[in-house]
């Protein structure tokens, strides 16, 4: 036990003692979380629009004037022709133009009045949801102007449970927090151990009485109280900064944390015993997991809408699960008698690749 | 003390050590000499368990070394061929580190490594990685002792070492001895090889002499010259080419050189006058280095 100490005590001085570990423990994750949570979403904020008003009555600049008061939009200019709105579009004026044609008052008032969206399909998603925003808001005055709602149409009332605000933070926190602790735990600990291999000092703790489960265990506690620690930090950042809900059990999550927490651990030796140099440890964990994670683990893009072949993938990664557990506790307050199934499958990636690991760690150099 | 019984250690294909047997004394301050990619490594890899033999027998204090590798660990004090301590922790740090791991303490076992650690204390706060070359080794050895090991391995440990400082090592080693430790020491530098009770020279895996430098050196049975002059890459082509030339070596700013018998030198000299009026001959006595690399063709043949 006291050998075991004395490694743990070690390993702490090496990481406190190396600034870039540090940074990437703790410097990435803040980071990730502001940067994901202001400067990269998906919501609509501001976007450019130039009006092409041929009509120029009551009705139609109250239409504009709607349009322009909610925070999705902001006004980049006026256009006079189809020919001011496709340079618009080239120069990056706007982001998208709206024509409205002459005589829109009277036709209004006859259910007759039409309106055209011109888009920049270039990066389709923003296109989409552009479209989207301003039908809404178009759909939503005619209705308020017209005082009912067509008879011959369905209307569709639409609620956002679990994000009524439509918050791309909400999906982001727990996001970041999966991607976190995959790096710390995995990216850190293969690293940690392969270093040992490289410089040498491998040889040496191998021949000393210290018993190779000792030297993993105390090459990984550390770096489980200090992922522990990353998580605690977001959740903090994602509650007071980004006012994340927390609808379910706050020990389940603890729970969930520290079980995936282990789960990336396990992959990070698995990764040292199959690797001799900090570089390919490095590749490994950085290319054959990151990638996947951030790629394939709904974090960023839909798994429902991957081509099979991928969303077959994406059963690989114990970060979709994990996510999935997350949202489920904190978003939709559920229990483990839904999240059972995601749980054992972070449980089997833990059994997996502890045996795998257990197998490959030599007692011996080669 | 230690049995090295037919050891053969294959890397794939390629053969690391082939057949090697020698036993080391109690007490005794062994040396394994000779070249880099020899095999020294691999010998001492085997015996401090870090590698299996594929063939033939290892012993240490008569216990088997693959069967009771755990006995080995704890009895071994080993230093491989690279700094391999903890850069970033301090000399205290390090010392009390690899203390706790072989379940002892440095104050219980400071008699022994006093004389050698004594140097460096004066830096014990000072991180493993600032040290000097002869002050790393000098924390490596304190390491590799500070169990009371009965058998203390030390791969190269005067590689990349200033001169003043390999000589203190070597004088560190001799008082070890006379405590009684069992020492085996490979080196690369021939000089280093008169320091031991016995010598084995090692090439290509193979032990091609093993006896004490005295025993070496006295076998080197052709008188030796050494000629000195300038450009001694053109000047040993050109002795190579001499029909009375047995070998022709660079030893540093000279050539050492072996006829094929003593009453040829007149000629040879006259030759190389001829060549090189400014080159000097003389009769030198061999060293460990000449046997070896006497030795050294008939492997090859």
């Amino acid at each position: 036990m006291k050998e075991l100490a004395v490694f743990i005590k070690k390993e702490f001085r090496h990481i406190f003692r190396d600034g870039r570990t540090l940074l990437i423990l703790f410097g990435l994750p803040v980071a990730q979380v502001f940067l994901f949570g202001y400067a990269i979403t998906n919501e609509v904020k501001d976007a450019t629009i130039t009006v092409w008003d041929q009509s120029h009555d009551v009705m139609s600049r109250k239409l504009v004037t709607k349009i322009l008061a909610t925070d999705y939009f902001k006004l980049a200019g006026v256009a006079e022709n189809y020919a001011d709105i496709s340079n618009g579009f080239r120069s990056g004026r706007h982001m998208l133009a709206l024509v409205i044609p002459p005589d829109f008052a009277r036709k209004f008032q006859q259910h007759e009045a039409q309106v055209q969206l011109l888009l920049d399909a270039s990066d389709p998603n923003m296109a989409n949801l552009l479209a989207n925003y301003a039908s809404g808001i178009i759909a939503n005055f005619t209705r308020q102007e017209l005082r009912y709602a067509p008879s011959n149409q369905i209307v569709t009332e639409v609620r956002m449970t679990y994000n009524p605000e439509l918050k791309g933070v909400f999906l982001f926190v727990p996001g970041v927090i999966t991607v976190i602790l995959m790096i710390v735990s995995t990216l850190l600990t293969s690293i940690a151990l392969t270093r040992e291999k490289e410089l040498g000092t491998m040889e040496i703790l191998l021949v000393s009485p210290l018993r190779p489960g000792i030297i993993v265990i105390g090459k990984v506690l550390p770096y489980l109280l200090l992922s522990f620690l990353n998580a605690i930090l977001i959740l903090g950042l994602g509650f007071t900064v980004f006012q994340m809900p927390m609808a379910g059990s706050m020990p389940l999550l603890v729970l969930e944390l520290i079980l995936f927490i282990i789960a990336a651990l396990s992959i990070g030796i698995f990764i040292s015993t199959k690797t001799a140099s900090q570089q390919v440890a490095m590749m490994i964990s950085l290319f054959a997991l990151m990638l996947p994670t951030i790629l394939l683990s709904g974090f960023i893009f839909p798994i429902d809408s991957m081509p099979w072949p991928l969303q077959w993938l994406s059963n690989i990664m114990p970060a979709k699960f994990f996510i999935i557990i997350v949202k489920g506790i904190m978003l939709q307050g559920v229990g483990l008698e839904v999240l059972w199934r995601e749980t054992l499958v972070i449980l089997a990636f833990i059994l997996v690749f502890t045996v795998a690991s257990i197998k490959n760690f030599t007692i011996r150099l080669a | 003390m230690v049995e090295f019984n037919h050891i053969t250690k294959k890397y794939g294909p390629v053969t690391g050590v082939q057949g090697v047997s020698f036993k080391v004394n109690p007490g005794e301050l062994f040396g394994l000499i000779g070249p880099d990619g020899a095999g020294k490594t691999t010998l001492f890899r085997m015996l401090t368990t870090l590698l299996l033999p594929d063939e033939g027998s290892l012993s240490m204090a008569g216990k088997d070394v693959v069967q009771d590798y755990r006995f080995v660990r704890s009895n071994v004090g080993y230093m491989p061929g690279t700094f391999s301590l903890y850069q970033d922790l301090t000399v205290a740090e390090n010392l009390n580190f690899f203390a706790t791991l072989f379940g002892t303490t440095v104050a219980a076992n400071y008699a022994l490594i006093e004389d050698i650690y004594r140097q460096i204390e004066p830096y014990k706060t000072r991180r493993a990685g600032d040290l000097s070359g002869g002050m790393k080794q000098k924390l490596a050895l304190s390491c590799a002792l500070i169990h009371r090991p009965l058998v203390l391995v030390l791969d190269e440990p005067t590689t990349g070492v200033d001169a003043v400082s390999r000589k203190e090592f070597w004088e560190m080693l001799k008082r070890l001895q006379a405590g009684g430790l069992t020492i085996l020491v490979s080196t690369a530098y021939m000089d280093e090889a008169t320091l031991c009770d016995r010598v084995a020279l090692i090439q290509e895996g193979r032990i091609m002499q093993l006896d004490t430098p005295e025993q070496v050196i006295s076998g080197f049975s052709r008188p030796l010259y050494a000629v000195k002059g300038e450009r001694i890459h053109r000047l040993l082509e050109f002795l190579r080419q001499l029909p009375q030339v047995v070998s022709a070596q660079p030893f540093g700013d000279s050539i050492h050189l072996t006829l094929v018998a003593e009453h040829c030198l007149p000629e040879v000299q006259a030759s190389i006058l001829q060549e090189r009026p400014d080159a000097v001959t003389e009769a030198i006595t061999p060293t460990i280095e000449d046997c070896f690399m006497d030795l050294m063709p008939a492997t090859h043949g």
